[in-house]
């Protein structure tokens, strides 16, 4: 295609010649099938040979007012050949640029390289999280203490003396010999509110803590496994009632929920290291016929979630605090029972098994971190 | 607890609707677990009249009967041998479920007759074992009557979650009242007025203990000689049965229904077994006794006994003896109604690990001013049931005397409203705890309470106002929501957590799934991770593989692959945040992030498959101790790790002295150990060993950008192969401490190409001019005084 666009005439020089120049060049320009080929018309139309060039250069031997013409004629010749050319160059190196491409295709229903972050945030620590971030926008702080405790914290101090029924009721895990010097017989927690005895015996009222941790009983079965996890909660000051005590557990239930009318009961109850007490029910709705989910909300049926009360005198006497100075509050819930509620977990005794796919799905990708801003 | 409708109804006069009663039961702290109606399976059965029994054409051990519904006359063929004309009998109708079995009842052809329905038994209405004949009723039964209220079947059982601080509704007569206290009834008294006697003890009492125990402090017993024991009558056996208890004979009987009736355990001796007088005492430990329960016990001393000349007769307060049971042929019974101390009862019971009604009753604290009246209660029964124109009452034998304190406790009419947010009227207060039976006075603007004696829980003034809340109801308790004490507090978790936190989150973003595994291992398994000290052995483990405290999480992650392996799942990648246990103080436990992987990496089409090793396992950990905020690139790294890890490919990350985490791949003989297949690799992380970040305010370091550019500079050495990557670079930093920035490996090279004994490390050294641009001969003069340094150092040349 390189020889239609060959220069073949020189002379003579005529306004029509150049009509015919462009027609030419315009057909050997949209000839032109590679960047090679318009190179070659660039330079047989434009280069220092090139026959517009050429023409160029006879234009001083016109006169004046004909040279003047036949300039700006050529001129507008030029620039109309430079800018065709140009514009098949766009289109023959989109054109080349588009077939490398199109040769470079991958499959892309191909994996891509595996994630290195898919892991996952057990369900329990994702509760734990949701709780301490829930009722620390309460004022609460969170206390820790041991899983092996001390006949003392776990039973003695909570107003359980060895010969109370209750002490029966907790099936305790027992360790032999004894750490302290009194001889107190060494267990591991059967819940979690020895840290109440343990903070108010470091910290003088007001005191606003949470408790979250292990906590064991010698029962396995499809409702009880040896460890399970509690959360405590305790509130000391000078005038804090019950009324405060319902108060904050509607407070946090309906924020862990995430149900804003999510409603909740009082029913008398016994605990040996509270008085009055309550256990807690939140408003719920039974699958009919025991088949299919339980669902939460204010549908008139109760679900019983933790326990509760005043705390007795006699504890707060045991931390040397004068029960007609201060008063307040306990609580305690089941860890595992408001991850299992509020996710749709159906057996508590998976969460200890490691499954890789129950840890898969029941787990909570790393950055699914708990936020205030959002709702339960 | 359990009681029917129609026993509460004996002591609350009420025509409140059962519904009503069990929801003010629960709101009462009488938590309603369940609500029985046994009249609900009975409801569709009449009572009819077989009117004439004819043999059945084709069947000799068959009859044809022609039954009387009241409304129709129905034929019924019928197998049983007592199938007769003129007796009254319990009619199942075509459509009727039959309790027993569950089945619809159909029409069928017997032997080519029909037969329009079914004359029932005991048994297949589910009402006892007998099935020798169908039920015959008494010659008044009303014919077309609903057979479940004509039989008294229709008496809901209702089940109660009694809490173990109230013993006094371990007696429906306690239940009644503490209704009636909530508006539900009135309650009627029990008539426990003496009976007179005729005849002086001929049995005496003796309380024999040493001074200041009071295992016994009050014993009452009565001889009633000449009676006639015998089953007792059906409306009593009636309601034993439908609380569970199995009725044996009236004056057996008698004892168990007091016991479930107002909490009072009784026993009831056959006085000719009893040799000489009675002597209770503390057992003196080793001497035998033949339970009613059938088992043989060995008394340890200290237990509280009732014995006679020949021996120990009955565990106070737990059981009666075989040897001195009423049987029918009883005719002089010996009462016994005792005080057992709640202690002294509870440790027996658990020693002897006997569950009883009485141990459950007296170990939570009978009524102690009841023990007397009990005796006259039972008296009457006996009189009643079994009594004959001979019976003798013998007067009461009493020895010791009621253990009663009673303590004026000061309630301030405030209390109530600073305790709950309720606001109680004084009056309502008082008639509230009046109507429980307790004492109350007005004095000085406070209410001055004694406790009745069957409330041996209530101690103070807190007790009090649960018990007016209670009554009054907790859903009068107003929901106030907490004020926070300020904007701003400290933080809600301390430093410790927040690394924890920070670690788990971190550990999950390494693709790690975190496990929650238990607290206990296996000794076996922890025998491989430095063992566990003997105080660390559980005494009463749940299962002998799970008996010791862990000593390290790492066992619990593999046997966790391991179980993951068998189910299809080999490549596994876990890790938990947890306590491990040293010894059992506070400060022995400590929180140690572990992560394990297991297998190799997974197979895909860009990256070839490898297997897990050590530096999986130091990333991991490093990930974890740069997000708990650990001085990661000051750690020293040194190849030093426990027994547990493979000793060539482990180490340890440090900080000066203290152990900030070990890693490494884990040890073949620990994974044959826990059964499981390698490799797999793991890391420790000493959560409380990371410092504490000083405290520097909120602002970062000012940042200061290089003006110039950085160059780089490879550089291939040929070492030994004992030299490590850490000495080799150290070596290179030391050659120029200013300009050189950082130094990276990125080929190591062992091989042909190499000499034996000696591998190829290559790395990349970034050199920052500070003032001015570095020349040819200035890069090549640091370059050569790197290889001299690495050459002094580790012996290197460079690579050619």
């Amino acid at each position: 295609m390189a020889e239609a666009a060959r220069p073949v005439e020189n002379t003579p020089i005529s306004s029509g010649d150049l009509d015919a120049l462009k027609t030419e060049f315009a057909a050997a320009v949209a000839a032109a099938d590679s960047i090679a080929a318009l190179d070659d018309i660039r330079v047989s139309a434009l280069g220092k040979k090139g026959r517009i060039t050429d023409m160029m250069k006879t234009l001083g031997s016109l006169p004046p007012d004909e040279r003047k013409n036949r300039g700006a004629a050529l001129n507008v010749l030029k620039d109309e050949i430079a800018a065709a050319i140009d514009a098949r160059h766009k289109i023959l190196a989109d054109t080349a640029l588009a077939e490398k491409l199109a040769r470079e295709s991958i499959d892309v229903t191909l994996a891509p390289r595996p994630a290195a972050n898919d892991g996952r945030v057990h369900p329990i620590s994702q509760t734990i999280d949701e709780l301490v971030t829930i009722f620390a926008s309460m004022g609460f702080s969170v206390a820790k203490g041991p899983d092996i405790e001390s006949e003392y914290y776990n039973f003695e101090a909570l107003n359980l003396p060895s010969s109370h029924p209750a002490r029966d009721m907790q099936a305790t895990f027992f360790l032999p010999g004894s750490a302290q010097a009194g001889g107190d017989k060494m267990v591991l927690r059967t819940q979690t509110s020895p840290v109440q005895i343990r903070t108010m015996k470091a910290q003088k009222p007001p005191i606003r803590i949470i408790a979250p941790g292990r906590t064991y009983r010698c029962d396995y079965d499809m409702t009880h496994t040896p460890m399970f996890h509690q959360i405590e909660g305790l509130v000391i000051d000078q005038s804090t009632h019950m009324g405060h005590l319902k108060g904050c557990l509607l407070d946090f239930m309906r924020a862990f929920f995430g149900i804003d009318d999510l409603p909740i009961r009082f029913r008398p109850s016994y605990f040996p290291f509270t008085e009055p007490s309550a256990e807690i029910d939140i408003g719920c709705k039974r699958p009919k016929g025991g088949k299919g989910e339980l669902k939460l909300g204010n549908y008139g049926d109760w679900l019983e979630i933790g326990g509760c009360g005043m705390v007795h005198p006699n504890v707060l006497r045991n931390c040397g605090l004068d029960p007609d100075a201060y008063q307040g509050f306990a609580f305690g819930m089941g860890i595992e029972r408001m991850a299992m509620l509020k996710y749709g977990i159906p057996d508590l005794r998976t969460f200890f098994d490691a499954d890789l796919r129950w840890l898969k799905h029941y787990g909570f990708v790393p950055l699914d971190i708990p936020n205030p801003a959002l709702k339960g | 607890m359990k009681f029917t409708f129609s026993w509460l109804k004996q002591h609350l006069d009420t025509s409140v609707s059962l519904t009503d009663i069990c929801a003010k039961l629960t709101a009462l702290g009488l938590e309603v677990e369940g609500v029985e109606d046994p009249g609900e399976k009975l409801a569709p059965f009449i009572v009819a009249h077989l009117v004439e029994a004819v043999q059945h054409p084709n069947a000799d051990r068959l009859r044809v009967c022609t039954v009387d519904t009241g409304r129709e006359k129905l034929q019924v063929v019928c197998g049983a041998p007592n199938a007769r004309g003129g007796i009254k009998v319990v009619l199942a109708r075509p459509g009727d479920v039959i309790p027993a079995t569950g089945e619809v009842l159909k029409k069928g052809v017997i032997r080519d007759v029909e037969s329009q329905g079914m004359m029932c038994s005991a048994r297949e209405l589910g009402l006892g074992d007998d099935h020798d004949g169908i039920i015959e009723l008494p010659a008044d039964a009303p014919v077309g009557a609903s057979f479940a209220s004509y039989a008294g079947y229709d008496d809901p059982v209702i089940e109660i979650n009694l809490t173990p601080n109230r013993p006094d509704c371990a007696g429906v007569h306690g239940i009644a009242r503490d209704l009636a206290a909530a508006g539900m009834g009135a309650l009627k008294t029990i008539d426990a007025s003496p009976v007179k006697a005729v005849e002086p003890a001929r049995i005496k009492v003796a309380l024999d203990f040493p001074a200041g125990d009071k295992s016994c402090p009050h014993f009452v017993g009565r001889l009633i000689r000449n009676v006639k024991n015998r089953p007792s009558p059906e409306w009593m056996q009636k309601q034993l049965r439908a609380v569970g208890l199995r009725p044996i004979s009236a004056l057996v009987d008698i004892t168990n229904y007091l016991t479930v009736d107002c909490m009072r355990p009784l026993h009831v001796f056959d006085a000719n077994k009893i040799k000489g007088d009675l002597w209770v005492r503390p057992a003196q430990g080793g001497e035998t006794f033949d339970a009613l329960n059938g088992k043989k016990y060995i008394m340890e001393k200290g237990m509280t006994v009732i014995g006679d000349d020949t021996g120990v007769l009955s565990l106070g307060g737990i059981m009666g003896g075989a040897g001195s049971s009423c049987d029918n042929a009883t005719v002089d019974v010996f009462i016994e109604a005792a005080y057992f101390d709640p202690v002294r009862t509870a440790l027996t019971g658990r020693a002897l690990q006997i569950s009883s009604d009485a141990r459950y009753r007296f170990e939570r604290g009978v009524d102690p001013l009841f023990t007397q009246l009990g005796a006259e209660v039972a008296t009457k029964f006996i009189l009643d049931l079994c009594g004959t124109p001979e019976t003798v009452v013998g007067e009461l034998v009493i020895a010791g005397q009621a253990p009663v304190v009673e303590r004026p406790i000061a309630l301030e009419i405030g209390k109530c409203l600073k305790h709950t947010g309720v606001d109680v009227a004084a009056g309502e207060q008082e008639k509230i705890l009046t109507t429980l039976g307790f004492d109350v006075r007005h004095k000085d603007g406070k209410l001055s309470v004694i406790a009745p004696s069957w409330r041996p829980d209530i101690e103070g003034d807190a007790d009090l106002v649960e018990e007016i809340i209670r009554v009054k109801g907790y859903e009068y308790i107003p929901a106030v929501s907490l004020q926070r004490p300020q904007a701003v507090t400290a933080s809600a978790i301390d430093a410790a957590d927040y690394r924890l936190t920070a670690a788990r989150r971190a550990l999950a973003s390494q693709g790690l799934m975190e496990a929650v595994t238990w607290s206990f291992m296996p000794g076996t398994i922890a025998a491989c991770f430095g063992g566990v000290a003997d105080a660390l052995r559980l005494v009463n483990p749940i299962s002998s593989d799970l008996d010791v405290m862990r000593p390290s999480i790492l066992g619990n992650l593999i046997q966790a692959a391991k179980r993951n392996a068998d189910r299809g799942f080999a490549e596994a990648a876990l890790f938990e945040i947890g306590p491990v246990f040293r010894d059992q103080t506070p400060e022995g436990q400590s929180m140690i992030a572990t992560a394990l992987r297991a297998g190799a990496t997974p197979r895909h089409w860009a990256q070839p498959v490898r297997a897990v090793d050590a530096y999986d396992a130091k990333a991991d950990a490093l990930a974890a101790l740069a997000a708990a905020g650990a001085p990661v690139a000051s750690l020293q790294i040194t190849a030093d790790a426990p027994a547990w890890y493979h000793p060539g490919r482990s180490g340890s990350l440090r900080l000066g002295p203290t152990v900030l985490a070990f890693f490494g791949e884990i040890h073949p003989s620990v994974l044959a150990a826990c059964d499981a297949a390698g490799p797999m690799a793991g890391c420790e992380i000493f959560m409380a060993n990371i410092p504490a970040a000083r405290a520097t305010g909120t602002a970062k370091p000012l940042l200061k950008l290089d003006a110039l550019q950085p160059v780089s500079r490879d550089f291939a050495f040929v070492v030994g192969r004992d030299i490590t990557a850490a000495k080799l670079i150290k070596a290179v930093r030391d050659a120029d401490k200013n300009l050189i920035r950082d130094v990276s490996v990125f080929d190591v090279y062992q091989g042909d190409k190499v000499e034996a004994g000696k591998k190829s490390i290559a790395v990349s050294v970034t050199l920052q001019p500070a003032d001015k641009s570095l020349t040819d001969a200035e890069i090549d003069a640091i370059a050569a005084k790197i290889a001299a340094s690495v050459a002094k150092v580790t012996g290197a040349t460079l690579r050619g």
